[in-house]
């Protein structure tokens, strides 16, 4: 049984891989999917094209990122992104020195608060962008975190 | 296999309430490598985790390989009340899959 769903899985996130990369689906329709594309492109601006669809963002200061200045393990780097915008639509995090800059995106509800609270690992030390899509706009801010030891690898 | 686990919080503070999640997984980024033989440990994160309250999606999260072990995640929503649940599900790269409910407080 775990064999089965296993392989039923695999194939149908293949396929929904395929459709999203060839652009048959619109961004708003993969929201259930997971955004293969955005999680392997290697730059921020490719991340964002791919998880957001645009790159262009305009800095805000609406948009606190509590984060500690020096991590001293790169492996668990707690982060708090908050909002005050309303009709906030997503949240990305985006760690620019890590293989992979995106590290999380999340579609919010209606009733969902702009804010957010996770966990991450960073390679080295880097820059952490998070991005706010409200009303449609694209909106960024950013924080160096230094890294002591880093969580990828090793 | 680790045991597959989410441990809920909700608290409802005035209209807010605030649902804290903690996760059991190895979040493994398939770079690291086994020390003794040398070979690459097969990646094995979580992908999706849904948030849901009374049938509708409050949270959809998608994630990468760089979030920590053992996941956390916080976030906050309005329109919910006390004595209500709250259900929050994952799935992985390998197909697995938890899910698990909490009462708001």
């Amino acid at each position: 049984m775990k064999r089965r769903s296993f392989l039923k899985g695999t194939v149908a996130s293949s396929i929904l891989g395929v459709a999203a990369g060839a652009g048959l689906l619109t961004p708003q329709s993969v929201l259930a999917a997971w955004p293969k594309a955005a999680f392997e492109a290697k730059t921020v601006d490719d991340g964002m094209q791919a998880a957001l669809g645009a790159s262009d963002v305009t800095e805000s200061g609406d948009i606190n990122i509590k984060a500690p200045d020096i991590a001293e393990n790169g492996a668990v780097v707690p982060i708090t992104i908050s909002t005050g915008m309303s009709g906030v639509e997503s949240i990305a995090i985006f760690i620019e020195k890590n293989p992979v800059p995106l590290a999380s995106s999340y579609d919010l509800g209606p009733n969902t608060e702009g804010f957010i609270s996770c966990r991450v690992k960073m390679g080295k030390t880097s820059d952490l962008i998070a991005i706010v899509k409200s009303e449609g706009k694209l909106y960024s801010a950013k924080k160096m975190i230094k890294v002591t030891i880093g969580g990828c690898g090793g | 296999m680790a045991k597959k686990k989410i441990r809920i919080r909700a608290k409802m503070k005035g209209e807010v309430t605030e649902v804290k999640a903690l996760m059991s997984h190895p979040m493994e980024t398939g770079l690291r490598k086994n020390k003794k033989t040398g070979e690459k440990i097969p990646a094995h994160f979580i992908q999706d985790i849904t948030c849901e309250y009374k049938g509708a999606q409050v949270l959809v999260a998608h994630w990468g390989v760089a979030i920590s072990k053992n996941p956390y995640l916080a976030f906050k929503f309005t329109g919910a009340a006390k004595g209500d649940t709250i259900k929050v599900s994952w799935n992985d790269n390998k197909g697995e899959s938890a899910s698990a409910e909490a009462k708001i407080g």
